[in-house]
């Protein structure tokens, strides 16, 4: 079901022409999957791979899993065959590649609305996402974030960007500008900031330093190309005992507080400030998400 | 000598303790050293074909042979290709395995040198060959525990038994490794060797080689050995033992493995002073690693793990986490090594490890964790042939360790490749379903109904469990239904279960 709100720690990349793992990637435990039809479909296979995504959103179960589908560029020639194919068969999310600029998210949008339309599918239930993998479409983040209501998250394309930067991706600093703008445009929009992928998966240290620093910066969450990364990144997701029981105690005084109509919610002696509520309620329910352990329809 | 003062018949009841009557003389004492005497090797003969000679072997008998060189052994055909050539015909050849290097066996069988076979367990070449029709007499496959009970009651006689062992010494004292160099070849344990070597009529001994007396530790003593041959090949080392089996990296075998660790644990299995047995697949193997960390975790041991052993097992030995290791075959160098160097480590022979109508090891296990080529919704396991009818595998210890553990755990994917592996019926039962508990696939936990005290623990422990029937339909639904495999009416192998009942059998496949 597509969900605006949710939770997004992993979005795991599934290649859109192999059937094996588009079978069997929601068994991974990631919250999203994302079947792929750009990058890592080659162009003698565009059109199977489009076919099979297509059969797989339309046939197969996927419990809870929210289902991403990452087009081709729709300048391409091959985007909006594949927005026909999927937006048809029911995918939760678009992801637009190679987002420049706000009129990319409003050019995609009309095309989504007009086949949902041409469809019977209420206008506006298919979701967005868009990859910013440019400096341009860095500098334009903000105006990228409020494109469209349909935006569930803006997320960071780090390979082309660091190609347009003139750089490599080394211990992370390449980014971090990009990572902030992102991030800061994506909170001014109320919408998910959503990191790139780390691709060394044999590196697991690697990754969970990335995984650590990203969630330090606020993101929620980052994109996975191989499933042994999202046990580790949940890991770095998952808040400590000791702050979870921090949290439940100052949920507990806001409640009291709440219930006595006092306006001043106060925790041993000390005041609490409103986003102090506010990030504890945060915590307790990413716990609460991550404790579900899903139990596939049976 | 001093003047005798007794007479024999006048001590009481002397015929029923003595039957020799009166010391006479001492026999003539060898004063050679002990290094000339080394030099005679009474038992070492010239050639192969001496010794075969020297054996007594006739048309129709049977002889042996041990698995532990794998796809490296060298053993098999050079034996058989030796008795082709002296002319015996009508031989059944009984090994504890077979393995894909054996396929020069097929020119033998189609001469008439070997009519009958029993083993565990058969792959390639000759595999696809005794599918298709290739002998008239069918395959007897028996569990390594029905094997030891059939050589120990007498069903499987053996003429005689030719081993393979890395080293042996002038009196036959035979072992899978030695402790003289670090050099030669090893095998780690022989553990299916050593009823051979007891229960032969002749044991012969091919070896490559020769060490000095004593051979100690060894796993076939002098006492159970006839004649030693000594050949320049017995194997490819690369072949009989890779360095180390390495744990999977494969994420769904990964689930799969971390999702049977926390089973056994939820079932009430992983506590201070278990016991243990890994199967080798992927799955059933990094089933340890998960279970390592738990024993870390919680500060617990384990006492004994038994059975094919790898280095993974010989690791978690010398970290302190498993205290005895009764070892009946070592699955790789690093298993090898720890045997040879860790006196915790020890061979187990196969009566030892499963006999049937004994106790044996497998009866101590907590539990067991078994991989299978495909599970049906009764929970017959079959490891034995492929998904097209084509014999591929072999029993092992699979239906020994599964009755014999308290908690038998069968780990398996829900599909492999566009092939379903939970299946409404297996093509073959190798291992009944009522000695199997639980089926761990990455899509869910069935157990049996027989254990519902295990599926209400399971279920507590927050994991997925579910119904057999639902997986099956889950597997059919993700790759759709195959065509029944078509097979014609002649039987080309026979099951037996471990206690050496007929439990199926396997018929000739249909490519028409």
């Amino acid at each position: 079901m597509a969900e605006k709100k949710r939770l997004r720690r992993a979005m795991m990349f599934v290649p859109g022409n192999n059937p094996g793992m588009i079978r069997d990637c929601h068994i991974y435990g990631s919250d999203s999957v994302m079947f792929d039809l750009e990058d890592s479909v080659s162009i003698m296979e565009k059109d199977a791979a489009r076919f099979l995504v297509y059969q797989a959103l339309h046939d197969l179960k996927y419990g809870k899993k929210e289902l991403v589908v990452r087009i081709n560029d729709l300048n391409s020639g091959l985007g909006l065959k594949d927005l026909e194919a999927i937006v048809k068969a029911g995918v939760h999310v678009v992801r637009l590649p190679k987002t420049d600029s706000a009129q990319d998210v409003i050019d995609c949008e009309r095309e989504i609305a007009r086949i949902e339309a041409e469809n019977n599918i209420p206008v506006g239930t298919t979701l967005m996402m868009a990859a910013i993998e440019s400096a341009n479409g860095v500098l334009n983040a903000r105006e990228i974030a409020h494109a469209s209501d349909r935006l569930i998250g803006i997320a960071l394309g780090a390979e082309d960007y660091v190609t347009d930067l003139k750089t490599t991706r080394s211990d992370g600093i390449e980014l971090l500008f990009a990572r902030c703008m992102i991030l800061n445009a994506a909170r001014s929009a109320g919408i998910d900031a959503l990191d790139t992928v780390y691709s060394d998966v044999n590196n697991e240290e690697g990754f969970i330093a990335e995984a650590t620093l990203i969630k330090k910066l606020g993101f929620d969450g980052k994109s996975v190309i191989n499933p042994r990364q999202i046990e580790p990144l949940h890991k770095v997701f998952m808040p400590s005992e000791k702050d979870l029981n921090k949290a439940r105690a100052v949920m507990g005084a806001y409640e009291e507080a709440m219930a006595k109509g006092s306006g001043v919610v106060a925790l041993n002696g000390k005041m609490i400030d409103k986003p102090v509520v506010i990030r504890a309620q945060r915590l307790l329910e990413l716990a609460e998400l991550s404790e579900v352990r899903e139990v596939e329809e049976i | 000598m001093a003047e005798k003062t007794f007479k024999l018949e006048e001590i009481p009841h002397v015929s029923e303790f003595s039957n020799h009557g009166e010391f006479k003389a001492t026999k003539t004492r060898n004063t050679a050293t002990f290094q000339e005497k080394g030099q005679s090797k009474d038992k070492v003969v010239g050639s192969l074909e001496e010794a075969i000679r020297l054996s007594g072997l006739k048309d129709g008998m049977t002889i042996s042979f041990h698995h532990h060189f794998r796809n490296g052994d060298h053993v098999i055909n050079q034996v058989v290709a030796k008795l082709a050539e002296m002319g015996f015909k009508n031989l059944t050849l009984a090994s504890s395995s077979l393995a894909s290097v054996h396929a020069p066996l097929i020119e033998y069988i189609e001469q008439g040198v070997i009519t009958h076979i029993e083993t565990s367990g058969m792959r390639g070449e000759l595999a696809e060959r005794v599918s298709r029709g290739l002998m008239d007499f069918p395959v007897i496959f028996r569990s390594h525990g029905g094997r030891a009970e059939a050589v120990a009651s007498g069903e499987l006689h053996i003429d005689v038994a030719f081993l393979g062992a890395p080293s042996c010494d002038p009196f036959g004292n035979a072992n899978g490794y030695s402790r003289d160099d670090d050099d030669s070849i090893m095998c780690g344990s022989m553990g299916y060797a050593r009823p051979d070597a007891r229960m032969a009529d002749t044991t012969i001994i091919i070896t490559n080689n020769l060490v000095k007396f004593p051979n100690t530790p060894c796993a076939i003593p002098e006492s159970d050995v006839d004649y030693i041959v000594l050949v320049d090949d017995i194997g490819d080392p690369k072949g009989i033992m890779g360095g180390a089996t390495r744990y999977t990296k494969n994420p769904k075998e990964l689930i799969i493995a971390k999702t049977a660790a926390e089973a056994v644990k939820a079932a009430g299995y992983v506590y201070d002073g278990f016991s243990m047995q890994m199967g080798s697949g992927g799955a059933s193997l990094a089933t340890a690693r998960y279970l390592r960390q738990m024993m870390i975790d919680e500060g617990i041991k384990c006492r004994f793990a038994l059975g094919g052993i790898t280095g993974q097992i010989a690791a978690m030995h010398e970290e302190g986490l498993i205290e005895k290791i009764l070892d009946v075959q070592s699955f790789d160098l690093d298993a090898a090594m720890s045997l040879k160097k860790n006196h915790c480590h020890q061979q187990s022979d196969s009566p030892t490890y499963a006999a049937y109508r004994r106790e044996a090891a497998v009866n101590q296990l907590d539990f067991v964790i078994l991989s299978a080529l495909e599970v049906d919704t009764d929970f017959n396991v079959n490891v034995l042939t492929g998904s097209d009818g084509v014999i591929r595998g072999a029993i092992g210890g699979h239906p020994d360790t599964a009755e014999g553990a308290a908690l038998s755990v069968i780990v398996c994917p829900l599909t492999r490749g566009r092939i379903p592996c939970v299946v409404p019926k297996v093509n073959h039962v190798v291992t009944p379903g009522s000695v199997v508990d639980v089926v761990v696939t990455e899509q869910g936990v069935a157990v049996n109904p027989a254990r519902p005290e295990v599926a209400e623990k399971l279920k507590a422990a927050g994991l997925p469990v579910a119904t057999i029937e639902s997986r099956a339909d889950r597997a059919e639904r993700s790759v759709g239904k195959p065509d029944p495999i078509k097979f014609k009416d002649k039987i080309v192998g026979v099951v037996m279960y471990r206690d050496n009942t007929v439990i199926d059998v396997v018929k000739q496949i249909d490519e028409d």
